[in-house]
C-alpha cells in the first residue's frame, strides 16, 4: 500500500486524474459511436502539431524564467518567416524550409530584447512575458495590414493589401511532415515525419542540457545566487534560454501550420501560450524543473483530453461540452502548477 | 540611585538545549528595582536565548522548554507568550526596529493603545468605532518621553527621523505601558551616534531612577562601565562570573569574554610539521565592500603562502565583507593583489580563474544548488571554471557533461570527508547542516585553489560535526600547502587552527597577533574603541 502511495506521489496526482480520465474517454468511446482508431490518428497528429510549441517551454523554465507565457512572440517570428515564405511563391516542401529560415533571424532577435526585458524584472517573469504576449501581438495586428505583402494567395482580394486573418498552406507546405513516413493501417494513420521531426528537436534540447552551457543554465534557475558565486554570467544565460524558447516557438507554430493546413494571422497567437503552458505541467513540470519526458507525456494527456472529450461527450449527451473542458482543463492545470513550487524531479 | 530594596527579577539554574545541544547552562542572577544589569559575552554566548525565555517567546516553547525556575516578585512564572510577559511588566527593545515609517513618534508610541473617545457610531458597531483621542495621545505620548528624558518632537514622522530617535520612540512605546517594571535594551547602542548614545545612556539612568530595572546588552564595554550597576559575563551558556561595575574594568571583561587558556605557546605551524614561508600571496589595500550589515571600510592585510589566517571579530563590524567583497559577490573597491597579479574587484568569474576559492557562509543561499544533487553541486564550479569532467566533442565545440568522471570525484570527497548521504545522486536539501557543509567544503576543494576563503565554516553545525569540518581544513592545508584564509565569530575556533588572527572592528583591522596570545589581547582589539581608553 505505501509503495502504491509512493508511486502514486512520484507520478503527480493530478496527472494520475487526467490519465485516467484519458483511458475512462478511450473505454467509452466504442460504446458511444465512436471509432478509436481514428481517435488515435486524431491525438497523434494534434500532438506532432503541438509537441514543438511545449518544448519551447524547456529553456526558460530551466533558466529560471519559470513558463513561457510570451510564446506569442515566438509564435509571430514563426509567422513572419510563414508569410515570407509564401511571398516568395516557391512552393513545397523547400517552403517550409524557408519559412524556418526567414522566421529565424526574427526569433534571435524578438528573443534577444524579450530576453532582456526579463532580466529587468526578475521575479515576475511570468506576468510581464503575458503582457509580452499579448501586446505584441496587438501591435502586428497593425503591422500585418501596413506591410506591404503582395502575394495574391494572402491578401485581401478586394484592396489587394493587407494580410488575411487566416491564409492556407495548400500548395506550400501543407502537410508537409504529416504525410511523410506515414503508416496506415485501416482507420489508423501514424505520421512517424511529425514524430520524428519532433523527436529531433528533443534530442537537441536534451543534449545542450548535457552540456556544459546546459549545465550552466539548469544551475541559474535552480539558485542564481550560487551560479554567480561560480563565476556564471546569470543574465547571458537568461537572455541565452529566452531566445532558444522564441525560437522553438517560432518552429513549433510553423510545424502546426503544416498539419492544421491555416496560417492564422492577427488574433490567432493571442491565446497559443495557454495550452502550450498547461500540457508541460499536465506532463509533471514544475515552474522551475522541466524535461522532455514532461513534454511528451504532458502533451499527449493535454490533446488526448482536447480531442476526445467533445467527440465522446457529444455522442454521450448531445451537447457541446468541448471548449468548456478544455477552458477547465488547461487554466485549472496552470492555476494548480503556480500554486505548488515543488514538482518534477529529475 | 534610588534605594534598591526589592528582588524583581530572580532566575534560578536556568538552562536551555536545543535538539541535545546545550546552550544555557545553570543560570542564576537577581536583579532590584532600579538596578541597571549589563549583559555581555560573544555572538552565540546565550544572551538572546535568556532573554527569549524571560520574554516567553515561541521559539523556546516550540524547542521544548526550559529548565529552572524564573521568578518576579519571589513568585516563579511561565510566561507562555510575549503578550504574558508585557503583563507582568516586562519590556524589549529589539536591535531591529518594529515602528510603522508613516505614522508619528506619538502614533507609534501608544500604537494599538490609544486612548479612544466614544463616537455615535460605538453605539451601533461598539467599541471598534471608537474615535481616536488625539489631545490624550499627545499627552500620553510626551509623557513617555518625558519618563525617558529625551529630547523627541512627538509629532514627527518615523520615517524622517534619524535612527537615534527612532531608537528613542521604540524605548517610549515600551515604558508608556504603565505597568512597565523591567526594560530589556539589545545592544541599543549599536546604531548610534555617539551624542546619540550618550543620550540614551542618562536616559537608562534616568529611567533607573524611576524604579525601573533594566538589562543592558551591548558590546561596547565602556558603556557597561558608564551606566551599569552590575555586569554578567556570559560564555557557551554559562555565566563565567558577576562583576561589580564599579570595580571591574574593560580588559578584565573582554578576558573573561573570549575565555578558557590555550596551552600551547609554540606557533602551531612548528608544532605540526608545516612551512609558512614569508613570501606574500594574497595582499589587499585598502579594502572596502558594501555588504548590508557587514560593511568593510579600509582593510589592509597581507597573507603568508601556507599559512592558516583567520579574521575575527564581533558580528555586523564587517569581517564577513572581506571574503565576500573580494570574491565580487557585493560591490567593492581597493587593491588586491595575488600572487604579483591584480585582481581585478566586483568579478567572481576573474577570482575564480586565478584560483582563489570561496566557502559562503551563506550555506543555503550560495553555497549550494538545494535542488540538485551532490554531484552537481561538487563538480559545478570546477565544470564551468576549469574545464574540468567534461567531455569534448567535434574538436571541442561540444563540452559534454562527463557523469562518471563527476561521479568518481564525488565519491572520492564523500569518502574523504565521510559525507553521511544515501547517495551520491541525493539532493543536497536532505542533509543535515553539518554534511552540506562539506559538501560546500568538497566544491572548493574540487576546484583545487591556490588560497581558499572560508566563511564562517562551523555555523550552525553540531560540535562532532564541527571537528570534522575544522580538521577537514587544516589537512587539506597541511597536504596541499593551500593557503586558507578562515573568517569565524568563535575566536576558540580560530585559535585551535589558525597561525594568525586579525581582529576586525568597524570595518578595518584593529590588529594581528599570532593565535597563541593570550585571548584577553583579542578581547581587547574586539571591543576595538576601547581599547586606548583600556590601555
Amino acid at each position: 500500500m505505501d509503495k502504491a502511495m509512493e508511486l502514486v506521489k512520484s507520478f503527480g496526482l493530478p496527472r494520475l486524474i487526467i490519465t485516467l480520465f484519458l483511458l475512462a474517454l478511450f473505454v467509452i468511446a466504442p460504446f458511444a459511436g465512436i471509432n478509436v482508431a481514428s481517435s488515435v490518428t486524431d491525438v497523434l497528429g494534434r500532438f506532432g502539431q503541438n509537441a514543438i510549441m511545449v518544448l519551447a517551454m524547456v529553456p526558460m523554465i530551466h533558466s529560471g524564467c519559470g513558463l513561457n507565457f510570451g510564446l506569442p512572440l515566438g509564435i509571430i517570428s514563426g509567422l513572419l518567416g510563414a508569410t515570407l515564405a509564401i511571398e516568395t511563391g516557391i512552393q513545397g516542401p523547400v517552403s517550409f524550409l524557408l519559412a524556418i529560415l526567414y522566421s529565424t533571424p526574427f526569433a534571435l532577435i524578438f528573443g534577444w530584447g524579450y530576453g532582456k526585458l526579463l532580466n529587468r524584472v526578475k521575479g515576475s517573469e511570468m506576468m510581464i512575458a503575458t503582457y509580452v504576449g499579448f501586446s505584441s501581438v496587438a501591435f502586428m495586428s497593425i503591422m500585418w495590414l501596413i506591410l506591404p505583402y503582395h502575394s495574391p494567395t494572402m491578401v485581401w482580394g478586394y484592396t489587394g493589401q493587407g494580410l488575411r486573418t487566416t491564409i492556407s498552406t495548400e500548395g506550400f507546405y501543407y502537410h508537409i511532415l504529416r504525410d511523410t513516413l506515414n503508416l496506415r493501417i485501416g482507420n489508423l494513420s501514424i505520421s512517424f515525419g511529425e514524430i520524428i521531426f519532433f523527436a529531433l528537436f528533443a534530442f537537441i534540447i536534451w543534449a545542450f542540457l548535457h552540456t556544459k552551457t546546459g549545465t550552466a543554465m539548469t544551475a541559474v534557475g535552480s539558485n542564481p545566487v550560487f551560479a554567480r558565486a561560480s563565476g556564471i554570467n546569470i543574465d547571458k544565460q537568461r537572455t541565452l534560454s529566452v531566445i532558444m524558447s522564441t525560437w522553438l516557438g517560432a518552429l513549433g507554430i510553423l510545424c502546426y501550420q503544416q498539419g492544421y493546413g491555416f496560417v492564422q494571422l492577427y488574433q490567432g497567437p493571442m491565446y497559443m501560450a495557454m495550452p502550450a503552458v498547461s500540457a508541460i505541467l499536465i506532463g509533471g513540470a514544475s515552474v522551475n524543473k522541466a524535461n522532455i519526458t514532461n513534454v511528451i507525456i504532458g502533451t499527449i494527456l493535454y490533446q488526448g483530453i482536447v480531442s476526445m472529450t467533445p467527440s465522446v461527450m457529444n455522442s454521450l449527451i448531445h451537447t457541446d461540452m468541448s471548449e468548456v473542458l478544455r477552458i477547465i482543463v488547461s487554466n485549472g492545470m496552470i492555476l494548480y502548477a503556480l500554486t505548488r513550487k515543488t514538482g518534477a524531479s529529475r | 540611585m534610588s534605594e534598591m530594596t526589592n528582588t524583581l527579577l530572580e532566575m534560578q539554574n536556568v538552562s536551555k538545549e536545543y535538539n541535545g545541544n546545550p546552550v544555557l547552562k545553570d543560570v542564576n542572577f537577581t536583579l532590584k528595582e532600579g538596578e541597571v544589569l549589563g549583559l555581555v559575552g560573544e555572538n552565540g554566548a546565550g544572551k538572546s536565548t535568556l532573554m527569549n525565555i524571560l520574554f516567553g517567546m515561541d521559539v523556546i516553547q516550540q524547542t521544548g522548554g526550559y529548565g529552572g525556575k524564573v521568578l518576579i516578585d519571589g513568585k516563579e512564572v511561565k510566561f507562555a507568550s510575549p503578550l504574558d510577559a508585557l503583563k507582568a511588566g516586562i519590556g524589549m527593545v529589539h536591535q531591529e526596529f518594529s515602528l510603522l515609517p508613516g505614522f508619528t513618534a506619538a502614533e507609534n508610541i501608544l500604537l494599538n493603545r490609544e486612548p479612544e473617545n466614544k463616537s455615535v457610531l460605538s453605539l451601533v458597531f461598539g467599541d471598534r468605532a471608537n474615535t481616536i483621542d488625539r489631545k490624550e495621545l499627545q499627552k500620553e505620548a510626551i509623557a513617555a518621553i518625558t519618563k525617558l528624558g529625551v529630547e523627541l518632537d512627538p509629532d514627527m514622522l518615523v520615517s524622517e527621523m534619524p535612527v537615534g530617535h527612532k531608537q528613542f520612540t521604540e524605548i517610549s512605546r515600551e515604558i508608556s505601558k504603565s505597568a512597565i517594571r523591567l526594560l530589556v535594551l539589545d545592544e541599543p547602542t549599536a546604531v548610534l551616534t555617539e551624542k546619540e548614545a550618550d543620550m540614551l545612556l542618562k536616559a537608562i539612568k534616568n529611567l533607573a531612577n524611576q524604579g525601573i530595572a533594566v538589562i543592558f546588552i551591548t558590546h561596547r564595554l565602556q558603556e557597561i562601565l558608564d551606566v551599569c550597576n552590575k555586569v554578567i559575563v556570559m560564555r557557551d551558556g554559562r555565566i563565567i562570573r558577576e562583576l561589580d561595575a564599579a570595580s571591574t574594568s574593560i580588559p578584565e571583561m573582554a578576558k573573561l569574554m573570549v575565555g578558557r587558556e590555550v596551552s600551547t605557546d609554540k606557533p602551531k605551524a612548528e608544532s605540526d610539521g608545516r612551512t609558512i614561508s614569508d613570501k606574500i600571496v594574497l595582499s589587499v589595500k585598502n579594502l572596502w565592500v558594501d555588504m548590508p550589515g557587514e560593511t568593510v571600510r579600509d582593510v589592509n592585510i597581507e597573507v603568508r603562502d601556507g599559512e592558516i589566517l583567520g579574521i575575527g571579530g564581533l558580528a555586523g563590524q564587517g569581517k564577513l565583507g572581506i571574503p565576500n567583497g573580494i570574491m565580487g559577490l557585493f560591490p567593492a573597491g581597493g587593491k588586491v593583489v595575488l600572487n604579483g597579479s591584480e585582481i581585478p574587484l566586483n568579478n567572481p568569474r576573474a577570482c575564480l580563474d586565478s584560483s582563489l576559492a570561496f566557502v559562503s557562509e551563506d550555506r543555503r543561499g550560495v553555497g549550494l544548488l538545494l535542488d540538485e544533487s551532490l554531484e552537481w553541486n561538487i563538480a559545478f564550479p570546477a565544470m564551468q571554471i576549469q574545464n574540468k569532467f567534461l567531455k569534448n566533442y567535434l574538436g571541442g565545440l561540444i563540452k559534454w557533461r562527463d557523469q562518471d568522471a563527476i561521479r568518481e570525484v564525488t565519491q572520492k570527497y564523500i569518502n574523504q570527508l565521510q559525507i553521511k548521504c544515501t547517495s551520491s545522486l541525493q539532493k543536497a536539501k536532505e542533509l543535515s547542516g553539518g554534511n552540506q557543509q562539506k559538501i560546500c567544503l568538497a566544491k572548493a576543494f574540487a576546484l583545487e585553489p591556490k588560497l581558499l576563503f572560508v566563511s564562517e565554516p562551523t555555523r550552525g553545525i553540531d560540535i562532532g560535526a564541527k571537528a570534522l569540518v575544522l580538521q577537514a581544513l587544516r589537512e587539506y592545508n597541511k597536504k596541499h600547502g593551500v593557503t586558507i584564509v578562515m573568517i569565524s565569530s568563535e575566536l576558540e575556533e580560530l585559535r585551535q587552527i589558525c597561525d594568525r588572527i586579525a581582529i576586525i572592528t568597524d570595518g578595518s583591522v584593529s590588529g594581528i597577533l599570532p593565535a597563541e596570545r593570550p585571548s584577553e589581547e583579542f578581547g581587547i582589539l574586539m571591543v576595538g574603541k576601547s581599547k586606548k581608553e583600556a590601555m
